[in-house]
This record gives C-alpha cells, structure tokens and sequence, in this order.
C-alpha cells in the first residue's frame, strides 16, 4: 500500500512539524510497517519547468524515424523568454499543448545531466520530458501532457507533477486490512499523535428508494449488502483531474479514465472495492448467486472462466455480468462511450472471495481487500463518494435511484479478563488503561468487574479472539514497553543421544578430512539415468513434488550421491586436484498410503488419528553419504601423492562404525551405481546399512569426474541405533604378548574377511588382536591363488602364555580357516 | 689369597706366562717413571680425542688388554711379595686415574657428539604438511549446534521433526486453515498427487505442533531444520533454506519471557550489549505477534561506522532477524494444550540469513554450491 503524506494529510491534522520519519516510525509502532519513503524529486535537480509547444515539424529522417523540431515557450525558465528549440522523438502531442520541459543543467534520475546539444541538424536545448524519465513510472508511451490549466509556461514542474511529494509505502500485514486504506493509515495516523481525525466514510448519504436500480441478492451470506447507484449523463471524454491522478499514480495506480479513476480512488480512500457498469448495457435486475456447474463468463480482462458453484456472480437479464467482488465481466464493461454509469458497493464474504481469486488464479487490488475484510458498514458512503466525484468531474447527473439490498453483519462482542493484556504481554497495565486503549482503536468497552466486552469497531473484522485485544492494547501501549524477563524452565535432559551421536559422526568424518556440503534435494529422471540405476531399481521410486521449480527435477530424492556428484564435479571444475565430501540429509521412500488426513482445529486429534497422520507420511531416514574423486594424499616433499580410491570410502565406514562401537560387516556386492567388482555392502548383523566401494565408470563419466572416484552411502538413523549405548570397559592385560605371523595360500576370489573370521574363530579367546599385513600373488603362490599374511598377537589377562599354548592356538586357528576356506599355510 | 687361585695354568695367557727367570729389578714396566709417563701418555691421549670413536680407539690402546698398564699389571705378580704392593698401588692409582679421565671424556663427547646430531639433523619445519587436506562440517551444521547450545544451556531440548509433512501439521494446525489469506504467502511445494495433502515443510512450525501434540507442558523446545519455499534461487532467495524455532509453553509465560529469552540469544550469538527490538506484526499461529530486530553487532546500533552508513545493517542500526509471538490460543486447543491453563510464546529465525550477516556473506548460493573452499573456511566449530 503506497499513499502520498499530503494525502494522508487530508483527514488528518498532525501536529506542526512532524517529520515524515518520524510519521512513519510511529505507525510501524502501531503495526503499519514502512517498506519505503520515495521521493521522486530527490533524484531530479535543476531547471525542471511547465512549456506551451508553440511550433512542431516533423521531420523524416534516414534511419526511418521521425523527429519533431519544436519550439515551446518556457516563459522566462531559459532566461531570454525566447521560445526554447528542442529535438523530441515522441508524436503524443501538438502544439499547444502544455508540457514539462528540462532545461540544460539539469540533471535527471539516473545522474543524466542534461546540456544542449546538435541532434538531427538542431541545437536541441533540453527535452520534453515522458513520465519514465522522471522517474515517474514505466510509462513510455510518449511524454507528458499535461491539462491545459495546470499552470504556465516557465512554471517550476515539481509541484505540479507531484514531484516534491513524499510517498509512503507501507507493507500491510494479512489481519490489518483496515491499512489498505487512506482511512485507516490516517485513523492510526491519528492515534499515534492523539491528532484530531475526519473520517472519509462518515458522511450523510440518501436513504433507499423505489426508484433504485432493481437488484435481488440470492445468497445473503456471500453477499451481505449490495448498493446500487447510477449517474446519468456522464461525459465519457472527461478528463482525470491531476490531482486525482497523482495521487493514484503515488498509489501505484495508473490512471486509465475518469470513471475507472473514480472507482480507484474511492476504494484507495475508504478500502471499499468499487465496481462500475456501464449501465445501458445492463439489462433488467441485477442479481447475486451463486454460479452453478458449467456457467462461463467472459472476465473483462478478456479471460474465458468455467465458474465452479462456490463462486458468487453477478448476473442480469442477459446472463452472468460479473465475477462478484473479484472482476467484472466484459459484456457491461465501461467504455469510451460509457454515459451512464452504475455504481455497484457491495460486501462479499471473505472465505468466498479467497477461494474464487485462488480458484481463477485472480490477483487484484480489489479481491486483496475483499478477501481479507472491508468495514461492511461503508458502502453507502462509498457509493455516495463515487457519484459525487463522477459528477463533479464528468458532469451528469446523480440519478434519483438509490439501491440497499441487506444489511452488514454486526461484530461480536470479546469478552476478556481486563487483567489479560498486562498477563500476556508482561507490562503492568491497569484495567483502566486497557479499556482507554481498546477504545482508542475504536472498541466500544463494557466493564463487569474483573471482566471487560469490548465490541470492535466496523472496520476491524479481524478482531474476533481474545488475544487480538491483547495485541491492540500491547500496540497502543507500546511493544518497546515489553520488559526482558528470563523464563526458568525446569532442568532439561541435554541432547539426545542420537543429537549428540550425530554431532560425533559429523566431527568423525570432517576428521578424515571430508568436507560436509548441503544440496538441495530434488532429482528427476536424468538423475537416476546418470547414475546408472537400472528401470526397477527401488530408488527410482520417489516421492514427486506437484509443484517442482524445474520440471527436469520434479522429484524428492531417495539418494544423496547426486547432490554430492554435482557438487564434487564442480570443485574439480573450479580447478580441484582431489574433492573428498560428505553429506548428512533426509532422504525421502513413499510409502503410499494414502493421502494425510486433515482434521479439525477445535480439539486435538486422538492418539489414533495422529498415529494415523504420521503412518501416512513417506519414510525420510537420514543418509549419510560421501564421494571422493581425484588426489586424497597430496604429492610433495614427503613423497607421491595418492589418489581417492574404493578402500577410502568403505574405509571412512568402519571408521564411523568404529567410532559409534558397531561391528561393521563388509560383503562383495554388485550394484549401481558402483563398479561392479568394486563394491561393498555394509551390514551390521544382517541388516544392511548401505554400500561403499569404487563408482562405476560411466557415473564417473556423466558427472565429469576424474577416473575413480569413490562414494559411500548408508542409513544413518540404523546405524545410530545400532551404536553401543554403554560400553562397558576392557581388562587391559599388563603380561607379555605372543606374536606369531601365519601367511595362507587360499582362492583369489576368497573373501580375506572370512579368512580373517575363520582364523579368529579358531584362535579362540587368547587371540587379543589379528590383522592382514600383506596380500601376495605371483609365481609362489600359483594362478588363481593369493597369500593372506596375517599378524596375530596372543595374550591372557592372568598369565603368561606359554609356547606350548600360543602354538596350539595358532594351530587352531590355521586349522579353522583351512577347513572354512581351504586356506593352505604357507611353505 | 695366591695367585694360582685367580688364574689356573691352563688360563694363563701366553704373553703373560709365569716368569721363571725374572729378575724383578729388570722389570721395565714397572719402573715407576715408565707407569707415569704409560699414564700421561693416556691421560693426554684421552685428552687429545677428538669424538667417541677417537676415544673408543683410546680406550682400546691405553686400558686394553695390550696396553702397557695392562701389561704392566700383569707383572705385578712377578715381583717378590715385598714389591708387590707398591707396584700393586702404583699401577691401580694410574690405572683410575686413567679410567676417571676415560669417563670425563665420554660425556663430555657424548654430550658433543649429542648436540652435533641433533645440528645435524636440523630440518626445515616450515615445510608444508597438508598431506591429507583438511575437513571441514557445513556452517549451517555447525551454527545450527551452536544455537542449539544456547538454548540447552537454558534447559531447553531440542526437537526435530520430517521434512516431508502433512498439511494438517505444516498449516491447519497452526491456525492456517485452508481459506486463511496467510497460506498463500507461503510459497508451498505440494507433494504428488497435491490430493495427498503433503508438502515440503514451509517451517519448523510443524515440529512445534508434534511437540505440543505429544509431550505435555511445560515445554520449551528449539527446532533447528530444513525448509523449503517456492522461491527462485538467487543470492537472497533459496527454495530450500534453514530455520531455527523455539517454542516455550508454561503457566504464566507472558512476552515478557519472550523477549528475555530472545535478548540472551542474541547476546550469546552476537556479545554483550546486542539485544533486540520488537515492531507488531502478524503471524497466525501468535497472537500478540511481533518482528523482532537485533541490535546492529557491527557497528553496535550506531548505524554508521567510522563515518560512513554501516553495511551490514544498512545504516538502520538494527537488523531484521525473525518473527515471534504468544502463541495463538487456538493453536494451544487444536494441539491439545490447555489454552486456559498455559500460554506460549514461539519464535524463529532464519539459520543461513543468519549466518550470511554474521558471517558478512554476500550471497546465499554459496552455501548450497558445496565449494570446499567456502566450507573450510569455517572450520569444523563456529
């Protein structure tokens, strides 16, 4: 909502020398919020004045344009009084015409100094200026023309074009629509300064008579009120007083004709929307209903519309005239020829007004006021305001006929303990002063001992509960009177466990040198194309978004590789020798059943309707996800560097799992978008976690990457609830270790894992560690076999062990892994 | 004590074998002047070492088996008994002092030798050792952890809630119902089929509703998370960003308590002296509602810094950071909280705006671009 000062000025007395930020301070306070003081003349300066064009010759030119050589009287603006010569490219006026001219040294929005100059074959000496620049508008259709009274030539332009005008705009909130007004911006206006204050709504208006145009109002409740009244004789070609049109051209408003104007300005000044017919191409009564299935109506924006039975139209003998409330139809349109004109102030239900400019995807002035509360009280007067200005600038002849169909709904009383606003707020306000305030915004207040009723004001129907008189009193009284009071919760249980496990695994991978990214999470097809997925692949099935910004990603993802791939192809395109990421997000499995359902707001849900609610909700586990491309180790003065490879990725794994105590189960898999040969699944007991390992080469391929890249995914949340939740401590033994080194000569394709688990299992319980120093193929060991070197230390918490004892052991274990896997020691 | 009880025949070495015809006058090295000049001819030698393997070289002439107080010792027991304890004491005195200087001389070289090695092995360390680069966590993470702290450090818990969530819980219950004008400012991705009645979550507000559906008061909560909106991406604009929320629900809270939970906030996040402002405003699930403002933490409310309007706030001395309110009573009923009994306050704030002015970042791509030079720069702590 934009409003120039002056006009807010106009119905109410500030006092003497309030600065206009200060104006405005004061009604953010009240809740009017400022968005912006624009003064248009800030950017504009020197010689800036009204011209008579006396001669105009057009002359063609080569490039196919036509340019007009003028002289224009600037009176004695130029200082010899001699008409000005000046080259004007425009067509939209003749000679005399009154325009705005600005004179060499000045200086136009946008620092464009103006100086005399030879264009075209003339000493050009200034220009005639279009709204646009002056920074007036967008209008380019050509420059101002101004009415022939608007002053004389050499006159300073400023004033006339509004130009030394401060325009306010401010951003209204949903439940203030009373400040989409210039009655409501001056009434707070006034209440900031206790200023005194004229209600542009108050006014005496003529009573309902016979002779009104007939209107019959079908649904009542979608149209509580419906005033008609008509103006005969109206001059069509009337021109929009100036000052009528800067102030809707302040507003935000172009000004398109007088009757158009009017209607405008009247729904600016009372918040009123406006609706005029022509009325000759009325025909008969003029009817409120609802439409019904199949009913179309041509909208004056040209718009063919299939109405739905919840939309209210407005009909006459001829069929639907109009869209009630929200846009008129084309067929009783006003035009250039329009004479007589209807004037329709009607009140529409909001919720109805709402859905039908959602349902027709309408946006307008109009329907913004409509649809979040107008006083329903004022269309008389407002009708009245539109008549009398329509006559006053375009003659005719207020007809006799006066129309009121039904009357505005009354607001409901709010019953309140008076001491509410002082509990809810924190600041000590008395009774007294809550009541003095209520009624300062318009409440009309009972007392009843502790209790207070106030009724709200017509204009308010968006005070309806308790506490939106606690908010009327808290902004009356002031929000910066809120005192800073600490609450006292009583003692919390920290992080949960999961918080706190999460962090870790975070630090944990961060750690090892990854660096965490945050992607967005949409994909499409292309996504899963990239990544190599085959057609059936369970993460092809996603939950789709109705509404995606791209139609390329209309999808949640079930994956965070894809977010990681992009994300590492752009650091190796930005100039990255290696990129190691990690990722921590929800993904997203439908589960479909069925859609959410939506209960009432009356009484909470029952435990079953909300376990109902939740049941329907895709499943969104948190991932955990990395990828790795290109250098991990840098080269340099130690050595050669290292590049990323599968072992990273299923690596960082055990590491995490390490980190939250989970015995991590590696396996040999196959599946994309991972390398075939290269690629683990992570289990804990038997459920799997996810994979990790080496992509597959065409992944690589389609993102861009260096060869080899590798990437990790798993279900973080199973993980987490996997993690040891008390570890319970180890006897350390303090007696000397035993080390015995087995190497075994099994299969190539023989996992070293299970030989590892083989001789474990056989070692027994004084087996404290083993692990596999060295993997051998070649000639000692034969095609189709490698050699599995394994360290193992043996020790006891009681004692020391003896040769006897470690050998048997070792033995034992040997002798498991040759039975398990044929493993054969080595000679 | 005799001497055939310390050395058996058969043991003694050749060069020192009994001597029958010895003429204890003519043994030479047992002259008293040939031990003294035999231990001088040492102590200068031990002296005269250079290092360790000089003395060791040393060592092995002057107390080895063949040097000639080695030698000489070995006569000893040739000498008629009335000899022997003179020479006895004369070589042991030589022998001692010899050995005194050996020691003396080791650590001193030891010491030497010590600091030479370790001159030696001088190395250059300002070489670079960014052999495995450096991790780094998300800002966003990080800084949702830090605020999180602060508000745990109060006793509150932290709540979390999907991404992914129905309609019911992101709009109705929270007092935007399906006709209310507020639900088209919220720019909602709508999941497939729309009839499904799920939506990207637009807020955290919905994980407040779960709170207050399943857990009974007094609550006070903070819900850091991900949320999505219908915006185009630019650098003020992202269609999915983080909030962080809190929601407070006990007997007698009042906005009192907001306003002091929402001033030690600030505080924390931002120093001393940085607290906040509220204007009225309206959101449908409070009510009184407010938008509050920070106290500018650059240039300290001032507006201006060293003469020219401050960048970071615009010039305005305070900046923009989130929205709160009482929280509606009819959100209280529709939640199952009782509106006669408790009252709330909630508010929330944007995480990476955030970020982007306390960071003084300039664009909020940058922490959705994943550009690991823009992360590390945050390290793994805010």
């Amino acid at each position: 909502m934009k409003a120039s000062r002056s006009w807010i000025e106009e119905y109410v007395d500030l006092p003497a020398g309030v600065t206009t930020d200060d104006l405005t301070a004061r009604l953010t306070a009240l809740g009017l919020k400022l968005e912006a003081i624009d003064r248009a003349g800030d950017a504009i300066t020197g010689p800036l004045v009204l011209g008579r064009v006396l001669t105009m010759e057009p002359e063609p030119q080569k490039n196919g344009k036509t340019i007009n050589w003028c002289t224009v009287d600037v009176g004695d603006a130029n200082g010899t009084g001699e008409p000005q010569g000046i080259v004007c490219g425009a067509h939209n006026f003749a000679p005399g015409d009154l325009v705005v001219c600005v004179l060499p040294g000045a200086v136009l929005p946008g620092d464009f100094a103006i100086s005399a100059r030879k264009t075209y074959g003339h000493l050009s000496a200034g220009m005639i200026c279009s709204a646009r620049e002056l920074g007036l508008g967008e209008d380019h259709d050509g420059i101002i023309v101004l009415p022939a009274d608007a002053g004389e030539p050499g006159q300073d332009a400023f004033g006339v074009l509004g130009l030394d005008a401060e325009v306010i705009e401010f951003e209204i909130n949903p439940d203030r629509a009373y400040g989409l007004s210039l009655r409501g911006i001056a009434r707070d206006a006034a209440l900031a300064y206790d200023a005194p204050y004229r209600d542009p709504a108050l006014r005496e208006t003529p009573a309902a008579n016979a002779e009104g145009w007939p209107v019959e109002v079908d649904d009542a409740v979608g149209c509580p009120v419906f005033v008609a009244r008509q103006v005969t004789g109206f001059d069509p070609a009337a021109p929009t007083p100036a000052w009528l049109a800067e102030r809707l051209q302040h507003a935000g408003m172009r000004s398109i004709s007088l009757a158009v104007d009017i209607t405008n300005y009247v729904m600016l000044e009372t918040g009123r929307p406006i609706h005029g017919y022509d009325a000759d191409k009325v025909q008969g009564t003029v009817r409120v209903r609802r439409a019904t299935e199949g009913e179309r109506l041509t909208t004056l924006d040209g718009t063919d519309r299939a109405l739905s039975p919840e939309d209210l139209v407005v009909t006459d003998d001829s069929g639907l005239i109009g869209l009630g409330g929200v846009m008129g139809g084309e067929t009783t349109e006003m035009s250039s020829t329009t004479t007589s004109v209807l004037v329709e102030a009607a009140h529409w239900d909001a919720t109805a007004m709402f859905r039908t400019g959602k349902r027709h995807k309408i946006s307008s002035e109009a329907g913004k006021r409509n649809e979040r509360g107008v006083d329903p009280t004022i269309c008389e007067a407002a009708a009245d305001r539109v008549v009398e200005l329509l006559t006053t600038y375009g003659g005719g002849t207020v007809h006799p006929g006066v129309t009121v169909v039904g009357t505005p709904p009354v607001p409901l009383a709010i019953a309140i303990d008076a001491d509410l606003p002082a509990r809810v707020t924190g600041i000590a306000i008395d009774p007294a002063t809550a009541v003095a305030d209520l009624e300062a915004v318009g409440c009309t207040v009972t007392v009843d001992g502790d209790r207070l009723t106030a009724v709200p004001p017509s204009w308010r129907p968006d005070l309806t509960d308790p506490f939106d008189l606690v908010e009327e009193v808290a902004r009356v009284v002031g929000y910066d009177q809120v005192p800073s009071v600490l609450p006292t919760p009583s003692a919390g249980r920290g992080l949960t466990r999961e918080q706190r496990l999460r962090r870790r695994v975070g630090r944990t991978v961060a750690g090892a040198g990854y660096v965490e990214v945050v992607s967005f999470p949409f994909v499409g097809e292309a996504t899963f194309n990239a990544l190599g997925l085959p057609a059936d692949d369970p993460l092809r099935h996603t939950v789709g978004l109705a509404n995606p910004l791209s139609s390329e990603e209309p999808a949640y993802t079930t994956t965070l590789l894809p977010g990681l791939l992009k994300a590492a192809a752009r650091n190796v395109g930005r100039g990255a020798a290696g990129v190691a990421l990690f990722e921590t997000g929800t993904v997203a499995f439908p589960v479909d059943r069925g859609p959410a359902p939506i209960y009432g707001v009356d009484r909470r849900p029952t435990d079953d309707e909300l376990a109902k609610l939740f049941d329907t909700l895709p499943e969104q586990p948190l991932h955990l996800a990395v990828v790795l491309a290109g250098e991990r180790e840098r080269a340099g003065w130690w050595g050669e560097g290292r590049e990323a490879g599968w072992a990273d990725a299923i690596g960082l794994a055990r590491r995490v799992a390490t980190e939250l105590g989970v015995e991590l189960v590696v396996e040999s898999a196959s599946r994309m978008p991972w390398h075939p040969g290269r690629c683990a699944r992570l289990l804990v007991g038997d459920e799997v976690l996810g994979h990790a390992g080496e992509l597959h080469p065409k992944v690589a391929k389609a993102y861009g990457l260096p060869p080899r890249p590798a990437a990790l995914e798993l279900d973080l949340d199973l993980l987490l609830r996997r993690a040891v939740d008390v570890a319970s401590g180890p006897v350390v033994s303090g007696y000397p270790v035993a080390k015995e080194d087995v190497a075994l000569v099994v299969p190539a394709a023989t996992a070293a894992a299970a030989v590892e688990a083989a001789l474990r299992e056989g070692a027994g319980a004084l087996l404290e560690s083993i692990r596999l120093f060295d993997v051998y193929t070649g000639e000692q060991v034969g095609d189709g076999h490698k050699s599995l070197a394994f360290a193992l230390r043996f020790r006891a918490t009681d004692r020391t062990l003896t040769d006897e004892e470690v050998g048997a052991a070792r033995d034992a274990a040997v002798a498991l892994a040759a039975e398990r896997t044929g493993a054969a020691q080595r000679a | 004590m005799t001497f055939t009880l310390l050395l058996t025949h058969d043991e003694r070495p050749e060069l020192s074998g009994p001597n029958t015809d010895y003429d204890p006058v003519e043994v030479t090295p047992l002259k008293s002047e040939e031990v003294e000049a035999a231990r001088d001819a040492a102590l200068a030698a031990i002296a005269g070492a250079a290092d360790l393997d000089g003395l060791k070289q040393v060592r092995i002439d002057h107390t080895g088996d063949r040097s000639p107080l080695a030698l000489a010792n070995r006569e000893i027991g040739a000498l008629p008994p009335q000899a022997r304890k003179e020479a006895g004491q004369r070589i042991g005195q030589a022998r001692g002092a010899v050995n005194k200087a050996l020691g003396e001389r080791q650590a001193v070289l030891e010491v030497e030798h010590e600091e030479r090695m370790l001159v030696e092995e001088t190395v250059d360390v300002t070489l670079p050792t960014d052999r495995l680069p450096s991790g780094a966590r998300h800002p966003i993470t990080t800084g949702s952890e830090l605020i999180a702290d602060i508000f745990v450090a109060m006793g509150w818990e932290v709540a979390e809630g999907p991404v992914i969530e129905a309609e019911w819980l992101n709009f109705d219950a929270l007092n935007l119902g399906a006709d209310h004008p507020a639900r088209t400012m919220q720019d909602t991705f709508w999941t497939e089929p729309a009839e499904n009645a799920m939506v990207l979550r637009t807020h955290t507000s919905p994980v407040q509703a779960r709170t207050m559906l399943t857990r009974t008061p007094p609550i006070y909560v903070v819900c850091p998370g991900r949320v999505f909106r219908t915006d185009e991406y630019d650098a003020t604009h992202s269609p999915m960003f983080h909030q962080v929320e809190g929601l407070a629900i006990d007997e007698g809270i009042s906005m009192a308590h907001l306003k002091g939970t929402l001033d030690h906030f600030a505080t924390s996040m931002f120093g001393e002296g940085i607290t906040t402002r509220f204007r009225p405003s309206y959101f449908p699930f409070t009510e009184p509602s407010a938008e509050v403002d920070l106290v500018c933490f650059v240039c300290r409310g001032a507006g201006e810094l060293e003469g020219s309007p401050c960048r970071t706030c615009r010039g305005e001395g305070w900046i923009e950071w989130g929205g709160c309110g009482v929280v509606n009573p009819r959100v209280l009923t529709a939640c199952g909280v009782d509106a006669e009994r408790y009252t709330g306050f909630a508010f929330g704030m944007g995480i990476d705006r955030t970020l982007m002015f306390r960071h003084g970042l300039e664009d909020l791509r940058e922490l959705f671009e994943g550009d690991v030079r823009f992360t590390t720069a945050f390290g793994t702590e805010l």
